[in-house]
């Protein structure tokens, strides 16, 4: 049964992407893995650019390398080949080093499985990406308040995640990625674990970021239904762009 | 301060393993703090040795005796400025399992050798006054419930007999090093009824014990005094207190060396099962790692985080188990102090086992580090779900 009603309805325009600068700029990129002795081809020459405050729904089948895509634009694998450059960095020049503070103040993530650390409540998750900031500890409370009202979740902050739902966990897990106020926001399958329901407040939820606050969002799904919400939908098929977006 | 409430609280997230591990190094750890406490108590004699009292005993062996006429040729040698005498009685008191050490001493001059052994003026007195009297260290009157100006009766196993003494003083140690647990009497007691009841084994000692003048006369005095003696009926083996005390515990050094060895394995083994529970915890953590390192966490925090937890789990169990080392060793004295007398943890053992503690820390953290550290973050996640 289909939801007549997408995610961004009511929510306002979407960024006209048109004037806006190219912040992702992927070039040539190849990536293989090497399974015992054979080498396996997961992604070859793609090319494909994001705009400021876009919101892009790589989409395919399993095994189609749109999650190693989405590792190598968040600078968390390495490509074989090829170039990316974000916000005018080369992160594939960057050692690990360099690339760990790039993702630091760059990237916010957002996992299948939320990836909140289950010691922690609610606020220290939130709080965490901050710690590598140079703010100090009422700063950081300020910036972890206000990124839990954005996920209406201020009334959550000192439960862990066990004591959360899933929905919950996942916005919190928005929370964290948020924070920091970072150039992307990368969501891997984010309503993957989710029910319908929670799984529309997900992506009502980024597609606010995406309209309200112009996050550029690159996110990995297989649900249709979730790549709604996205303003550009890319196909990949066997490693390569199937660049028929609509 | 977040790190180490993270790191707290990832140490007790498995309470049952994190508990059992600790409940091991409890038991490692007071094992080897009482082993250690143990060999401590074997050289406690040694490490009690002053540097200024020589021991002269027959150079045969120390059960065969010396004349009493030494003492005077002793006196003259230079760099002695004090010789008393004595022999190892090996009295009971009531029955075969009191055993306890005593001796009979010349008292005046043993007294001023060993001014560790505390005793007031007016009992210093009445002993030196009473031909039968004895003074008792205060652990072993207490043992047997003796005060001064009761009569006690020994039974004499090298001196046959029953041996009537009265208690004229209690001696108290400077310090923990020092044995209370010993009994001595007068040397002049038991010649004279020696030379009542055996004449043959009247006016001889077991040992002199001389003090001299200065610490690094010791070769010199100890080469005079044997040389002295050299050709005798009786000739003499001169040698430090300290050398005298570590000739006893040489003959045990087998056992020493085994108990020493037998408390590094309980360390060894100790680490291992922390090893063994750092790398479960690693590998059921390995996507969270990978979490820390995507957001962007460097090497060094993630290893902060595993040795931060192995260093709390065995430091814990090493807290308590110095806290149990404390009683337990306390519990040992009164069930076994007539044979280790000085039986206390040294400072020195407390830090063995924080050492110990650190090391087994550190070295269950080693592998579960490098491990964490090296995961690609893409194989880390993928771990997850």
């Amino acid at each position: 049964m289909t939801d007549p009603v997408t995610a961004c309805d009511g929510q306002g325009p979407p960024v006209d992407l048109e004037n806006q600068p190219v912040i992702v700029e992927v070039r040539n990129v190849n990536k293989a893995y090497l399974r015992g002795n054979h080498v396996i081809p997961v992604l070859q020459e793609i090319n494909f650019d994001i705009r400021a405050g876009e919101f892009l729904a790589l989409m395919g089948p399993s095994g189609s390398g749109k999650s190693t895509l989405l590792n190598l634009i968040a600078g968390i694998d390495k490509v074989d080949s090829g170039t990316i450059v974000i916000g005018g960095v080369d992160i594939t020049a960057l050692d690990e080093t360099e690339l760990a503070h790039w993702r630091a103040t760059n990237v916010g993530f957002i996992f299948q499985f939320y990836n909140l650390i289950p010691v922690l409540t609610a606020f220290e998750n939130v709080e965490l990406p901050l710690q590598l900031t140079g703010l100090s500890r009422s700063e950081r409370r300020e910036h972890v308040e206000m990124a839990l009202r954005v996920v209406n979740l201020s009334h959550r902050m000192d439960h862990y995640p066990s004591q959360l739902s899933g929905g919950e966990q996942q916005r919190v897990a928005i929370a964290r990625a948020v924070v920091t106020d970072p150039t992307i926001l990368v969501a891997d399958e984010p309503t993957g674990d989710l029910d319908r329901v929670s799984a529309k407040e997900i992506m009502s939820l980024m597609c606010r970021l995406s309209r309200e606050s112009g996050k550029t969002i690159i996110m990995v799904t297989h649900d249709p239904k979730a790549a709604e919400a996205a303003q550009v939908i890319r196909h990949l098929d066997k490693g390569s762009l199937n660049d028929a977006h609509p | 301060m977040r790190t180490l409430k993270l790191l707290i609280r990832n140490a007790f997230r498995h309470k049952l393993r994190s508990g059992l591990t600790i409940l091991g190094i409890t038991i490692a750890i007071l094992a080897f703090g009482m082993l250690r406490t143990m060999v401590n108590a074997w050289y406690a004699g040694v490490e009690a040795s002053s540097a200024n009292r020589l021991v002269i005993r027959n150079s045969i062996s120390i059960v065969f005796p010396l004349p009493i006429a030494y003492k005077d040729k002793i006196r003259q040698v230079s760099g002695v400025n004090l010789v008393s005498w004595g022999n190892w009685f090996g009295g009971v008191y009531i029955e075969e399992k009191n055993f306890f050490p005593n001796f009979a001493v010349e008292p005046k001059s043993y007294l001023a050798l060993y001014p560790e052994y505390v005793i007031p003026d007016l009992q210093r007195t009445t002993f030196l006054n009473d031909r039968k009297g004895a003074v008792a260290g205060r652990k072993i009157a207490e043992k047997f419930g003796w005060q001064v100006g009761d009569t006690v009766t020994l039974k004499g196993t090298i001196f046959p007999g029953n041996w009537e003494f009265a208690i004229r003083g209690i001696y108290k140690g400077r310090d923990r090093s020092v044995d209370e647990t010993q009994l001595f009497f007068h040397w002049d007691y038991l010649n004279e009824t020696m030379k009542k009841t055996a004449s043959r084994r009247a006016d001889q000692v077991g040992f002199y014990m001389i003090g001299i003048t200065n610490p690094n006369l010791a070769g010199e005095v100890s080469t005079t005094i044997d040389a002295t003696f050299k050709n005798s009926l009786a000739e003499t083996l001169t040698e430090t207190e300290k050398a005298f005390q570590m000739s006893f515990v040489s003959m045990t050094e087998a056992i020493l060396i085994a108990i020493q060895l037998v408390s590094i394995v309980i360390i060894v083994i100790i680490m291992a099962v922390v090893a063994n529970t750092m790398a479960m915890t690693a590998r059921e953590r390995i996507g969270e790692y990978a979490i820390f390192k995507t957001l962007g966490f460097g090497g060094w925090f993630i290893a902060g985080l595993i040795f931060g937890e192995s260093l709390v789990i065995s430091l814990t169990g090493t807290a308590i188990g110095i806290g149990l080392t404390f009683p337990v060793a306390e519990a040992f004295h009164d069930y076994l102090g007539t044979y280790f007398p000085i039986f206390f943890v040294e400072r020195h053992t407390v830090y063995l086992d924080i050492a110990a503690g650190v090391l087994v820390g550190l070295v269950a953290g080693l592998f579960p580090t490098w491990r964490a550290v090296n995961i690609r973050i893409a194989d880390g996640l993928r771990r997850i779900g």
